[in-house]
């Protein structure tokens, strides 16, 4: 394990896009500085090992390649309504996409901040679920970031979506948009590419 | 919010016992402040399966998790418990008011961190008090538990709720709300208590509840509030205390537990998800203490000294690391730097972990030059943190008084060698409202400082150095020489310390260098009251709850006021009131709610010893001088473990976890 230089030294730890609190998570990274060259199969075993359940080291990539961070250029979030059929969820999420700008007010450290929800939205879909209906977003991360309760927000104003019970939040990926296809590709390929050349 | 409102449990209830809640809490947590405290999943946790053991124990600390969570005691008992195969413990903590409104709304009942489990359905419920400032949150935890606060209103299908801790050395004022009680160390209590609840359970719960109690009472060891009734004088005072039924004992015994080395708990300490007080690990390197400060509650109920050895402490660290990851050790007792074999400790567990980024920590040290000198060898790996210097009495008159034998020479020194060490900033911590103090005595704490700066800026040449006077409240506390003080005011106290705070603020050449924090006089009282109340005070706490009292430790959370209005209401007719309880002196002959509990101390020599407390003659540490018939020995058959062990290296490599205890440090007077 790496340490910062200085009079407290910390370990050299970096969360990347951290989730908010309260929604669950597929896709988190984070990077660790490392004093020697591991085998990224042996740290992950370790990691897992240490992490309580539900806590899970899917996969360790060395990074070889810069500005990883950078690479996290969207998520898609899946945001499940219990107790709300998908057709006004649908209705609602129509009505936001054809909007050119929506502002909305968080309470962030610094006060509260006004910004455009709209604008980072690339896609926003709503299908049936098991008592609930399911919004699928594909959101570009900007700055403050646009999280799913900006979204949540944002709908409320636009369609007067008001949820009957706490959204269920899951974010089901992140990494480079491809705004063709709507959806977040591999993080870690340019980390993976020259590994598969070296085995050709 | 009455105590069932959360509904009984039926007999076809029994069969869902121990299912998890977390479903129905989840969907409160995202609405609540800093919900991770809420959701366990700690490195080093134990879930057990429900139908695989007999007995099921639910621990509370009863603060918040990140004041909870580090709690040594908790931990120990919870890795003891549920190292046996026929019993699981969890743990639970004091829930914040946002969350226990919402839960209240939603039904969801007070749950453990382990497996979300109602504390309702638990067989025992352990709430350990290091504090009397606990009280209301254990109402709270049981209510939203749904368990009866009233003890008598408690039938089979609720948990028996135990206290232990310091508190529960006098645990009168609780006792309408707890089953029982355990005075003293926990971790062979609660062995027994598992036994014999156990037992009783495999029988076919033999006399119901009223059987299972009666059976712990038996002991002697156990104390069920229950069966002793107290009377009282027209005048207030308590008449006599008395056993109801013929099999139960007069008094009731403190534990003990001898040889640290075999106990070498907790072998695989915690590692909170959340954010807590203490971010590291503890080594208990010994427990107890002869000092002998008049005003000090812990140094008086919990002896002897019983010391771990240089190679049992060694094993705990290098452990304990490996299972956590740590990177700070405190190493921890009342009085860290007394251990006999200290310097070598301190010197084999720094060389050990040199160049590692392991600190080591003595959060509890007196004040002498050898400390500066153990504390540069522990901040080898270069964290520093502050030193904190406890004179407590800030006349050399009042330290007499006190027993704290710490000259002013002696102060100047150790701080003139910390500063020329490379300290920048010392704190020292002294006591306001002391037997027999006056304006006086306080303002030379602001000489006192004067003079550590003074001395500093002399030996160091430089003007860049600062010290912090910390200040707290005196409360006299029961099973010690100040248990028949009267306590001082609240106004007198904020008076005194403004007249100190106008002091130093006044001083051009040194003031600014002299930082004071305080606190005002008012919860000391209410901390007053809860210490050395009776069975009358059980009203009080329940009608502050009630109006709200939570998290009295607190300050945002405390409110003065609150308390007293309680205190008018609940104590209406009984011819006591909250000054009664506080600020007045008692006499030899007066007995006192506790007297029926035992901490080994010889009453008499207590009286003794604050008769020498007001004559200002001070008593030397039995572990240097001869016995001073303070009674614990005699009357626990417990005798003084100190080393030296003669081992002053550590072996390498490394010890194993539960290393050979060496035969000397178990030997008294070796």
């Amino acid at each position: 394990m790496a340490f910062s230089a200085g009079f407290s030294p910390h370990p050299k730890v970096s969360y990347a896009n951290s989730a908010p609190t309260g929604v669950a998570s597929e896709a988190e990274y984070v990077e660790l500085g490392v004093t020697e060259r591991c085998d990224p199969a042996a740290v992950r075993a370790a990691l897992d090992d240490a992490l309580p359940l539900g806590l899970d080291i899917v996969e360790v990539v060395e990074a070889i390649s810069p500005d990883f961070v950078q690479r996290l250029e969207a998520s898609i979030w899946q945001i499940e309504l219990p107790g709300m059929g998908v057709a006004e969820v649908e209705i609602a999420a129509q009505k936001l996409l054809a909007q050119g700008e929506i502002t909305v007010e968080r309470l962030t450290k610094n006060g509260v901040r006004a910004f455009d929800a709209r604008g980072p939205v690339v896609m926003l879909t709503a299908e049936p679920g098991s008592g609930c209906a399911i919004l699928r977003a594909v959101v570009r991360h900007a700055t403050p970031s646009v999280r799913p309760d900006d979204l949540l927000t944002a709908l409320r104003q636009v369609a007067g979506l008001v949820p009957p019970a706490p959204p269920r939040v899951t974010r089901l990926a992140q990494g480079p948009l491809d705004p063709v296809g709507a959806t977040v590709g591999d993080p870690f390929t340019p980390d993976r590419a020259p590994l598969a050349a070296a085995k050709n | 919010m009455s105590a069932g409102s959360l509904g009984r449990m039926s007999v076809s209830d029994l069969a869902r016992r121990g299912a998890s809640v977390f479903d129905q809490l989840e969907l409160l947590l995202p609405l609540v402040s800093k919900p991770i405290q809420y959701v366990g999943g700690e490195l080093n946790a134990t879930l057990k399966a429900w139908d695989d053991v007999q007995v099921h124990w639910v621990l509370m600390y009863p603060d918040a998790y990140e004041v909870g969570a580090p709690n040594q005691g908790v931990q120990i008992l919870y890795e003891v418990i549920n190292e046996r195969a026929d019993a699981l413990a969890e743990r639970t903590y004091a829930i914040w008011p946002d969350l226990e409104v919402l839960m209240r709304e939603a039904k969801v009942p007070q749950f453990t961190v382990d497996g979300h489990r109602p504390v309702g359905d638990f067989d025992l419920f352990g709430v350990s008090f290091a504090t009397e400032l606990g009280y209301t949150n254990m109402l709270s935890a049981l209510s939203l538990a749904g368990i009866p606060l009233l003890a008598r209103e408690r039938d089979e299908a609720h948990p028996i709720v135990i206290a232990g801790g310091h508190a529960a050395f006098n645990p009168e004022p609780i006792s309408d709300f707890i089953d029982a009680a355990v005075l003293g160390d926990g971790e062979e209590a609660v062995l027994l208590i598992t036994d014999l609840t156990r037992d009783w359970k495999s029988a076919g719960r033999p006399g119901g509840r009223a059987g299972l109690l009666l059976e712990l009472a038996k002991t002697g060891v156990i104390y069920v509030p229950a069966f002793y009734e107290v009377e009282y004088l027209p005048d207030g005072r308590i008449q006599r205390v008395t056993p109801t039924l013929p099999e139960v004992p007069w008094r009731v015994r403190k534990h003990t537990l001898m040889d640290l080395d075999s106990w070498p708990y907790p072998k695989a300490p915690l590692v909170p998800l959340a954010e807590t007080v203490h971010e590291r690990m503890s080594v208990e390197i010994f427990r107890g203490c002869t000092r002998g400060c008049r005003f000090c509650q812990a140094g008086m109920i919990t002896r002897p000294v019983r010391e771990r050895s240089i190679t049992g402490i060694a094993a705990m660290v290098e452990n304990g690391l490996k299972k956590t990851g740590y990177e700070e050790v405190g190493l921890l007792s009342l009085s860290s730097a007394d251990h006999s074999e200290i310097a070598d400790v301190a010197r084999n567990l720094a060389d050990r972990y040199e160049g590692s980024k392991t600190s080591l920590s003595l959060p509890s040290t007196r004040v002498d030059a050898f400390n500066v000198d153990l504390a540069n060898e522990l901040s080898r790996n270069g964290r520093r943190s502050g030193l904190t210097f406890a004179p407590e009495g800030g006349s050399e008159r009042m330290r007499k008084v006190i027993n704290k034998q710490v000259t002013e020479e002696d102060l100047i020194r150790t701080v003139t060698t910390a500063y020329c060490a490379g300290w920048r900033q010392v704190k020292l911590y002294f006591m306001c409202g002391l037997p027999t103090e006056t304006d006086e005595d306080v303002l030379q704490i602001a000489q006192l400082a004067r003079d550590v700066i003074k001395a500093g800026r002399e030996a160091t040449g430089s003007r860049d150095i600062r010290c912090t006077v910390s200040i707290g409240g005196f409360v006299p506390k029961p099973h010690t020489p100040f248990q028949w003080a009267a306590q001082l005011d609240h106004v007198t106290t904020d008076a005194r310390l403004a007249k100190l705070r106008d002091a130093i603020r006044a001083d051009r050449n040194y003031g600014k260098a002299i930082g004071i924090r305080y606190h005002d006089g008012k919860p000391g009282i209410v901390e007053g009251l809860l210490s050395r109340g009776d069975r009358r005070v059980g009203a009080v706490i329940l009608a502050a709850w009630q109006d709200g009292a939570r998290f009295d430790g607190w300050s945002e959370h405390f409110s003065y006021d609150r308390w007293m209005s309680a205190a008018d209401r609940a104590l209406t007719g009984q011819g006591v009131d909250v000054d009664w309880y506080t600020i007045r002196e008692r006499t030899k002959t007066e007995v006192l709610p506790w007297d029926h509990l035992d901490s080994g101390l010889d009453s008499e020599w207590l009286w003794e010893d604050w008769q020498a407390a007001l004559d200002e003659v001070a008593i030397e540490d039995c572990r240097w001088t001869p016995c001073f018939d303070c009674g614990v020995c005699d009357q626990m058959d417990t005798q003084i473990q100190v080393g030296p062990t003669g081992v002053t290296d550590l072996p390498m490599p490394m010890v194993p976890v539960h290393a050979p205890v060496a035969e000397a440090a178990t030997q008294p007077g070796s």
